[in-house]
């Protein structure tokens, strides 16, 4: 019994710290520490050394120094007047703008491919495995350069949406002979459609595929008989039909080639705005309407940045309208647990998630400010660019898309995998209580595969947010565009400037994946 | 695995680190090859031919450098550079001498750390613009979009004319003159803003260069020559010698083809000593006393470096201007070779 206690107690030797388990992992751990701190030592001496060499020193003061050019994309507002920390900021806002639309929009297509992918009906199953494959081993940069290459090169530039003074006299002259020009005919129009072009191409390859898809879903799941089988594809392809000849029409037309191909006088540009005469496609970028406040509520400036009251006014009124929605939904519950019936609640619903926003932005008043050339007396257009709107440079777009559509293809796997994690017996255990398939995927299926699903998709999204700096391809003025490429090329601090630029990144991704670490633990299985 | 990359990687930096701070003219004897920073591709300037040889104004500069040093003209890789790495490349080592459209300014002598020790090229800031835009002086560019390469002094000046004449503009900002050229020409930008020269260079090479103008104003000062790293001054002053050797050679009529001529009859003891018959000039430097006259032979003087690759008779055409010789009205001026 008293064997254990009775070793006699060794005193402390030196060669038991290599050689005694309880001190040999206390022993590695320190000498590695000395190690790794020597290492950092002597990097930053031997970075002080070098620099001094160079009679450099390190100093941020250049943050605080006139930057003196241009950024072609600012959300708030910059000059060349404006400090390098400035322009910095700048970088960092388009950073994030393209970084946050991009991780909405690559989750939505990711859940929606990955879902689809796993789907009964063949052709959209496979259509996503395409979809999957292609965006999964094709290098992103190449998707950046493409996408913006496709996007800029084949749009007309902003000129050839100018009224010219030569159009204004054909008009007239047109008006004085008594013909006036009558707004194209359904005829004129289908025999302006330029067959051989790319839009009429992607809209055709588009219209068939939804015309076999709604007929794939027609016969599948519909247990009617043939003629309504037949008449939703058919349905499908008037919509789409129709859509060619009014909304696209601008698109698929060549007004000018046909025109001049019959030798008529030019009377209208070659190009015209489309989307109701709102929004120009160019090659410099689209130029869209811009939302305008006749009574704003003004706004006030925190450490130069500029606080937007009627912006915050109308998020908070969202916001509570969204809360207010979710309390009446609780309600409905309630009594339907109680009694039963639940109560109709649509159109409170609407009401209360539309109509609080829909008066602020009138009391404020809102309207768009559509752009357009800016005209003389006689209605020729002057000047070289459309004037009012917003320009979205297609920099912005192709770095959107393209990282969407690659991130959301990697999600895309995420979530089939996290769906084909949930046990069958869960599925076939909603059929038997009789939920339709969307209903078991909402709500027994999607919910436990979250659990799978997030911490991948953290990954994911902090993946996405470093790609945006291959924006320089495109020459887009992010953080590395702005600090770590232009302020650094002409300050040279490229110490400071990486240093700084690294700083950052890392700040970004830590908020990210915290954020999502809390969402995690929030859907976590609560285990009681 | 993790520590071996570590350590690799320190002793990568240290060796660049290493190579920044010794004598350039030593590791380039080392070498055997000089490494020169250049455009991506300027035609005239700097570019590789049909056959991948680099060709250009500022290439020849480099090739006389090499000559001199290494006492053969084609001892040189070049290193294309955009207006944004140019000087970091020259900074960490990579290159060990730029010669790329480079403007001598306050800020890059001093921010920069790095010397220009010769102008090249006398050059100012032009902009360029499609005849049928019916534009016919920069001042009309109001609410134009303007093409612009990014890391440049024309950026920082395009941005101070605007505001100087009070009007606006929208950049289109990017990497490289080609995609420059690319952009303008799709019409993406107005016009397109750089060195008079270089816009010179870029009409040459489009398909239809008689439909576009280069407006006649000239917004800045754009003083071009070949940098190198702050510090190390016998560098420097080789790279300077050698440019005023050229100029020199121009001066006292020695070209390519008589320079063996020359150095066999001439009594001129400045010519003498340049080619190295008389004293120990290039030994100073710790060059070859042949070094000058290499150099010279490489691609001929100054002037017959700036016919035969963007003089009158070229496509690019460019007028001497400022950069004849101070005898003949213009601003090169070399010091005397005593
Ligand atoms: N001189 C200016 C501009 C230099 C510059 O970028 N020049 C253009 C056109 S003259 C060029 O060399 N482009 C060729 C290239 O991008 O490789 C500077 O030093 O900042």
């Amino acid at each position: 019994m008293a064997l254990a206690t009775d070793v006699p107690k060794e005193s402390f030797r030196l060669s038991m710290l290599i050689y005694d388990t309880r001190f040999r992992s206390i022993t590695i751990q320190v000498v590695v520490l000395l190690l790794f701190l020597l290492l950092v030592g002597w990097l930053v001496d031997n970075t002080v050394q070098n620099l001094a060499a160079k009679d450099k020193d390190i100093s941020f003061g250049f943050l605080w120094q006139r930057a003196g050019y241009d950024i072609e994309q600012q959300l708030i507002p910059y000059t060349n007047d404006s400090t390098h920390g400035r322009a910095t900021i700048i970088g960092l806002l388009n950073t994030l703008a393209v970084a946050a639309l991009g991780c909405v929009f690559a989750t939505v297509i990711g859940v929606f491919a990955g879902v689809l992918r796993l789907s009964n009906n063949w052709i959209v199953g496979r259509l996503m495995t395409v979809y999957v494959e292609i965006f999964r081993n094709v290098p992103l940069l190449l998707w950046i350069i493409l996408i913006f290459v496709v996007t800029s090169e084949t749009q007309p530039a902003p000129s050839d949406f100018k009224v010219t003074a030569a159009m204004i006299e054909a008009r007239a002259a047109l008006a004085g002979a008594g013909t006036v020009a009558e707004s194209a005919g359904l005829l004129d129009r289908i025999t302006g459609i330029y067959v051989f072009s790319m839009p009429f191409f992607l809209w055709l390859v588009i219209g068939i595929g939804l015309v076999v898809a709604s007929w794939q879903f027609a016969a599948t799941r519909l247990a009617a008989s043939g003629t309504t089988r037949a008449l939703i594809p058919a349905a499908a392809a008037v919509v789409w039909i129709g859509l060619a000849l009014t909304l696209f029409n601008d698109g698929l037309t060549r007004a000018t080639e046909t025109l001049a191909a019959q030798g008529t006088v030019q009377t209208e540009p070659a190009n015209q705005k489309m989307l109701f005469d709102s929004t120009a496609l160019t090659n410099r970028g689209a130029y869209v309407p811009a939302p305008i406040l006749d009574r704003p509520l003004g706004g006030t400036e925190i450490a130069t940045i500029p606080v937007n009251y009627s912006v915050l006014a109308t998020l908070a009124v969202i916001a509570l309208s969204v809360f207010a929605n979710l309390a009446l939904l609780r309600r409905a519950r309630a009594i339907q647990e109680e009694t039963g019936n639940r109560p109709t609640t649509w159109w409170q619903s609407l009401a209360i998630l539309f109509l609080p926003t829909i008066a602020l932005l009138w009391a404020m008043g809102f309207h768009l400010d559509i752009p357009a050339f800016a005209t003389d007396e006689a209605g020729v257009s002057k000047g070289f660019n459309f004037q009012g709107g917003i320009l979205v440079q297609h920099s912005f777009t192709a770095l959107v898309v393209a990282l969407s559509l690659y991130t959301g293809a990697f999600i895309a796997e995420i979530v089939r995998s996290g769906i084909m994690a949930i046990s069958r017996g869960q599925s076939e255990a909603a059929f038997a209580l009789g939920l339709r398939p969307g209903r078991t995927m909402n709500l027994i299926i999607l919910p436990q595969a979250l659990r799978v699903i997030i911490p991948p998709l953290i990954s994911q999204y902090l993946n996405l947010t470093k790609n945006t700096s291959l924006g320089i391809a495109v020459s887009y003025l992010d953080l590395k565009g702005t600090l770590g490429g232009i302020s650094l090329n002409q300050t040279g601090r490229e110490l400071e400037c990486m240093l700084l630029m690294m700083l950052i990144y890392l700040i970004i991704s830590l908020l990210i994946s915290s954020v999502m670490n809390v969402f995690n633990a929030a859907v976590k299985l609560k285990e009681r | 695995m993790k520590k071996s990359a570590l350590f690799g990687a320190l002793a990568a930096t240290t060796m660049i680190v290493g190579a920044a701070t010794a004598g350039t003219l030593d590791d380039v004897k080392a070498r055997g090859e000089l490494i020169c920073g250049s455009n991506t591709g300027l035609t005239g300037f700097g570019m590789p031919d049909a056959n991948g040889t680099w060709v250009g104004f500022d290439v020849a500069l480099c090739r006389a450098v090499a000559a001199a040093v290494l006492g053969d003209p084609t001892k040189v890789k070049f290193v294309p550079t955009t207006g944004e790495t140019r000087f970091t490349a020259l900074a960490s080592g990579e290159v060990d001498l730029l010669v790329r459209n480079s403007t001598w300014t306050y800020s890059r002598d001093n921010d920069l750390k790095l010397d220009f020790v010769a102008v090249n090229y006398y050059d100012g800031q032009g902009f360029m613009v499609k005849k049928d835009l019916g534009v016919s002086s920069a001042k009309e560019l109001d609410g134009a979009t303007v093409c612009i390469q990014t890391g440049t002094t024309t950026e920082l000046n395009l941005a101070d004319f605007f505001k100087f004449n009070n009007i606006s503009y929208t950049p289109v900002t990017v990497q490289d003159d080609s995609e420059a050229q690319r952009q303008y020409l799709a019409g993406a930008c107005d016009t397109y803003t750089t060195d008079a020269s270089g816009l010179a260079a870029a009409r040459a090479t489009m398909a239809d260069p008689e439909n576009h103008i280069i407006l006649p104003e000239i917004i800045s000062k754009e003083p071009l020559g070949p940098v190198v790293r702050h510090g190390d001054n016998q560098w420097g002053d080789i790279v300077r010698w050698t440019f005023n050797a050229l100029l020199i050679a121009e001066e006292k009529g020695i070209t390519k083809a008589n320079i063996e001529e020359v150095a066999s009859t001439t009594t001129d003891p400045e010519i003498r000593r340049m080619l190295g018959l008389e004293g120990d000039y290039g030994k100073m430097m710790g060059l070859d006393n042949g070094a000058f006259k290499a150099a010279i032979m490489a691609g001929g003087n100054y002037g017959e470096i700036f016919e035969a690759n963007i003089g009158s008779a070229t496509p690019i055409g460019l007028a001497r201007g400022l950069n004849a010789l101070w005898t003949q009205g213009g601003l090169q001026y070399a010091a005397p070779f005593r």
